[in-house]
């Protein structure tokens, strides 16, 4: 588990142009150079938002990533209702 | 020059994203009160602004999360969020370098101040500005505080900062107003995004009026969460306006919920000009 990396790239796909390029043309190598778990990789690759909220992916990291992946405000807080409704909600602080 | 303007409102984006989805009355009462702040503000001739305001993950990540950082900027470029979602313009804020060094100094005192030459603005200065000072010619002290990650700066610290805040303002030549940005009770960007827990922000609010640094220090960290939300944390900025301008008075110009910018909408002038 190495939240800390996922909300590191996260951070960065949201705050740095550069990056986002990066992950639009060379996405696989980008993810490849982060230290991730093979799950948590695939959860960035896909765009899986339920999968990022349960490992605990603070909203505010998660939501614009949400938003470029596509998801809607209201279906982005419907996949986060689905995920608290089976596993509780995530750390709150 | 004593400092000249002290007050407190929300930052939340809907506030200027989705402005039109609170009903009339409500827009009515807390535009209504944005208004009068601004002109007391304009009354006052400020000739730069501190603006204090929460961390967003704007800045800082968690590689290197300051409690407290002075943004010793030329300028500060603004906001970082895409304008159809906040709808206000993108453009470089003047800062006031020299006066973010002497608060830095000032505060060192009782407090390490990180400081930063680029702080880029989010919603959490962006929308008081846009409200307060929409042409953004004045110069601007931005200081960020982590309400974000833990650990998070205990409020005693806070009332602190405001405490230097109000002794660094004073020893300067120009005129200088403070506005203080932090949000109350809310949950963002989860399924409780619009809840609100209004007597819990009322308490807040009459605490910050009545500059009760006991009951403030009173509040803790689990039971913040519990009862207002993650949100909750960025009280902090209204303990920075308590810790400032205590011994003055306080008026609270606002005081609406509403659901629709997920906050109720406060609007404080702590009168330091009266």
């Amino acid at each position: 588990m190495s939240l800390y990396h996922v909300q590191k790239l996260l951070f960065g796909l949201n705050n740095d142009a550069a990056l986002r390029d990066r992950w639009a043309t060379d996405r696989a190598a980008l993810l490849a150079d982060a230290a991730l778990e093979a799950s948590e990789r695939a959860a960035l690759e896909s765009g899986d938002v339920a999968a990022l909220y349960a490992m605990g992916v603070h909203p505010l990291l998660l939501a614009p990533f949400a938003g470029r992946c596509g998801l809607a405000w209201p279906d982005y807080l419907a996949t986060l209702a689905a995920v608290e409704q089976t596993s509780g909600i995530p750390d709150p602080r | 020059m004593p400092l000249v303007f002290a007050a407190a409102l929300n930052h939340a984006p809907g506030i200027t994203g989705r402005r039109d989805n609170a009903t009339p009355a409500q827009r009515d009462v807390f535009f209504g009160a944005c208004a009068r702040l601004r002109e007391r503000l304009e009354a006052a001739r400020a000739e730069a602004l501190v603006v204090v305001s929460p961390e967003h993950w704007t800045n800082f990540f968690l590689s290197a999360m300051p409690a407290f950082c002075v943004g010793r900027g030329e300028s500060h470029w603004g906001p970082v969020e895409d304008e159809p979602f906040l709808k206000i313009p993108r453009t470089r804020v003047p800062g006031a370098p020299a006066l973010a060094d002497a608060i830095a100094e000032v505060a060192a005192e009782h407090l390490d101040l990180a400081y930063s030459e680029e702080l880029r603005l989010d919603h959490g200065v962006m929308v008081p500005l846009h409200l307060l000072v929409p042409a953004m010619g004045l110069p601007v002290v931005p200081i960020i505080i982590n309400c974000l990650a833990q650990p998070l700066p205990h409020m005693a610290r806070c009332w602190t900062l405001g405490e230097a805040l109000r002794r660094a303002c004073d020893a300067r030549a120009e005129r200088i107003g403070l506005v203080c940005a932090g949000g109350l009770s809310h949950w963002p960007a989860t399924p409780r995004s619009g809840k609100l827990n209004v007597p819990w922000d009322r308490d807040v609010v009459d605490a910050v009026l009545a500059h009760d640094r006991a009951r403030l220090l009173a509040y803790r960290d689990d039971d913040i969460v519990r009862e207002a939300g993650p949100g909750g944390h960025e009280i902090r900025a209204w303990a920075v306006l308590a810790g400032a301008t205590e011994g003055l008075g306080g008026e609270l110009l606002c005081f609406e919920p509403i659901p629709a910018y997920a906050v109720t909408g406060a609007v404080l002038d702590m009168r330091v000009a009266a």
